[in-house]
């Protein structure tokens, strides 16, 4: 019984509240403090081993992303290339060489900022707090590729219908209540996460700045002419 | 024809003193604060040098500018929109902190709180960025009047092309020679900083060509750093956005000059509006190198023709703009006497920020034991000066002697014609020949003179109405617009929670 009310609290209640911190707090700052919507960036600072940490990580994550958002939006198509055995070997290894690229870079990323004092002054504890929960999240991700194998298949097969439940407001936890703590620590981190997002530099994710590449080379501004 | 109005600049190096009062006026306004501690908006080279940041002119090394893709098109060097996407992570073209230089101060409460001992006390040099003691290795002058010439001016990237010869001439005993670079932003007409931001929060002022960063757009990409190829956008390390020079704005709405022309003790500097064409900058930006400065100048419209006073007000130019276009002493200079150049053109920025050549110190001749300052052949003069005419047509004449060696030429014959005049050791009929020769009159003489070493304040600074409070109008009620002005940030522009 205790375990399906923390359950219910973990799955039902903890989600909802951190979508909506999301949803409120990310425009929220957008309108009042635009002027820190982005990551502060330290390659000016050090310029010897950004490269090295940042470039894994941020191509590692994306890829990773972009896969539990596949599985997410149609996970059909994951298990129709999971029906062959030798194709679901070939994505489950990218998959985990993904997580690793970017446990690597992150760490990287750490280890930059702990050992560069000047980095150090522009660290806020948020940022340690955030890279954190990046880290245990993406070592619990590699964990679960590792001791919990076949996770693309299990992913769109059960957690796609549980997390559908969440957006369509009728929360299904049978779904989740009987998988590993491990799998069960990787989605609790995973919507804290996203709770915690609009306090942190992760908000430059939703400044990418896209029209760019079709807006004219020069941009004119003139007073009162629009 | 579309024509704009720019407020543009002349720095007339020949009376650059390098006192650096403007750096340090300029510093003491808008840079001394926590991330910007190491900028200089303004800031003074000794050329030959290797300036700041270190080497700034080496584009193989920045990658700044444009440069042609082979297909009739510009792109940015550094960062075009097909490098953008897989560099957005680390702009592999960003200068660090250890190309400018790590800013410092001096542990002065050391003197007042250490502990009793031996020694006297010191006040050692520390870190402005993290407050760690640190040995300082390089600051923004090192170079200053040649200081460590062997590790800095022999490595001037101008000096590309110069011969062997040349280079050691330059720093021989009796032949050395230096002068001095003031730099601020050249609010360029095709500004590479603005094309590259990825955000969009570069732009130029419509109504008179001030480029400028909107602090709350800026998003921290740095592409703007990597692509001016003057490297006047600096990376404010504790806000994480962009600044560069403003030229004063606040001023110039005001009527002022711009903090570093107001305070600069040579009075080098002169500003004004050149009106331009609009349509015509893309075609000229793709111009061959050596058809560059003759192309941006045939850009610049003459304010007194009544097709451009027409056409200007068509295009919303105010009549006081105009009025103020027609006494530019930028003019003058640039497309009058034809004696301003851009600073490296071929970068195809099409700066607004000229300067006129500096002469090298007057060569004396020894013809029978006796050491004569006079001379009767003007371009002999010319190619015979301490500064090899190679090293000044890679600065200022992308590579091609021509246009630097025509305004070298007609400085020198100002020169004669006034020592004739005033002096008298120079016969008239040789002064003459000498202005003939350098496509010069008597008038055109004067005027030069008069303009350089005669200028009043008002001569220097024609400072056009800029009419902003017309444009607020249009827009809200005044008074309800004046409670409202102000500074921008409520709260200060802070990071973190």
């Amino acid at each position: 019984m205790t375990g399906h009310i923390l359950d219910t609290f973990l799955f039902v209640a903890l989600p909802y509240v951190c979508l909506f911190t999301f949803l409120l707090m990310t425009i929220h700052r957008y309108r009042m403090q635009s002027f820190s919507y982005s990551s502060l960036s330290s390659q000016f600072l050090e310029n010897k081993h950004h490269f090295w940490a940042v470039v894994p990580f941020h191509y590692g994550i994306l890829a990773v992303t972009v896969g539990h958002l596949i599985a997410f939006f149609i996970p059909r198509s994951i298990l129709v290339w999971n029906s062959h055995p030798l194709r679901l070997y070939i994505l489950e290894v990218s998959a985990l060489a993904c997580g690793l690229l970017t446990l690597i870079g992150l760490a990287g990323i750490v280890v930059r900022r702990v050992t560069t004092t000047k980095i150090r002054r522009v660290t806020t504890p948020t940022d340690w707090i955030l890279f954190a929960m990046l880290l245990l999240q993406t070592i619990s991700g590699v964990a679960i590729a590792l001791f919990h194998p076949w996770g693309s298949s299990w992913f769109a097969s059960n957690l796609t219908p549980y997390l559908w439940s969440i957006f369509k407001l009728n929360p299904e936890i049978s779904y989740v209540a009987a998988m590993p703590h491990l799998v069960k620590a990787h989605i609790v981190l995973a919507f804290l996460t996203i709770g915690f997002f609009p306090f942190t530099r992760l908000v430059h994710l939703l400044v990418i700045p896209n029209p760019y590449l079709w807006r004219k080379p020069q941009v004119v501004r003139w007073y009162g002419r629009k | 024809m579309q024509v704009r109005s720019q407020v543009s600049m002349v720095f007339h190096l020949d009376k650059c003193i390098g006192c650096h009062t403007c750096s340090v006026a300029c510093k003491n306004v808008w840079t001394d604060r926590k991330g910007a501690e190491y900028m200089w908006w303004n800031n003074v080279e000794t050329k030959p040098g290797t300036g700041y940041p270190t080497k700034w002119e080496d584009q193989d090394k920045y990658q700044g500018g444009w440069k042609s893709n082979g297909n009739g098109k510009l792109d940015i060097r550094s960062t075009s929109k097909t490098k953008i996407v897989p560099n957005i992570f680390h702009n592999p073209h960003m200068p660090s902190l250890d190309d400018y230089y790590e800013p410092w101060t001096y542990d002065y409460q050391n003197l007042f709180n250490a502990p009793e001992g031996p020694d006297q006390p010191t006040a050692e040099p520390i870190s402005m960025i993290d407050g760690e003691k640190i040995d300082v290795q390089a600051g923004p002058n090192w170079d200053d009047d040649l200081g460590g010439s062997p590790i800095y001016a022999e490595n001037d990237p101008n000096l590309e092309g110069l011969t062997e010869q040349q280079r050691l001439q330059l720093s021989s005993v009796e032949r050395l020679v230096f002068f001095y670079l003031p730099r601020i932003c050249n609010h360029c007409l095709n500004p590479c900083c603005v094309a590259s931001c990825p955000s969009g929060a570069l732009y130029k002022r419509g109504e008179d060509g001030i480029v400028l960063i909107d602090q709350q757009k800026c998003r921290a990409w740095r592409s703007c750093v990597a692509a001016c190829p003057y490297k006047k956008t600096y990376f404010n390390w504790f806000t994480g956005k962009s600044e560069k020079c403003i030229l004063c704005f606040p001023r110039l709405e005001t009527g002022q000059a711009p903090a570093c022309f107001h305070s600069c003790v040579g009075r080098i500097r002169y500003l004004g509006v050149l009106l331009y064409d609009a349509e015509k900058l893309e075609e000229i930006a793709k111009l061959p190198d050596d058809e560059l400065v003759e192309g941006q100048r045939s850009m610049i419209l003459d304010p007194h023709d009544p097709a451009v006073i027409a056409e200007a007000k068509r295009n919303g130019i105010p009549d006081g703009v105009i009025e103020s276009a027609q006494d530019s002493p930028v003019y003058r200079f640039v497309m009058d006497w034809k004696i301003a150049l851009p600073p490296h053109i071929e970068y195809r920025t099409l700066p607004m920020l000229f300067y006129v050549p500096p002469m090298s110190p007057v060569q004396a001749s020894k013809p029978e034991d006796t050491i004569t300052h006079n001379s009767e052949n003007l371009f002999h003069d010319i190619d015979d000066s301490r500064v090899p005419m190679k090293f000044l047509a890679n600065l200022f004449g992308a590579g091609h002697e021509g246009v630097v060696r025509y305004a070298l030429a007609k400085q020198k014959a100002v020169r004669w014609h006034r020592r004739a005049e005033t002096v008298g050791d120079i016969d008239r009929e040789t002064a003459d020949r000498m202005l003939r020769e350098a496509d010069c009159t008597r008038e055109e003489a004067d005027e030069i003179y008069k303009l350089t070493s005669l200028c009043t304040f008002e001569d220097r600074f024609v400072i056009p109405p800029m009419h902003r409070e017309q444009a607020i109008e249009m827009m809200k009620e005044p008074h309800e617009h004046r409670e409202e002005a102000g500074f921008g940030f409520v709260g200060g522009p802070r990071r973190g929670l």
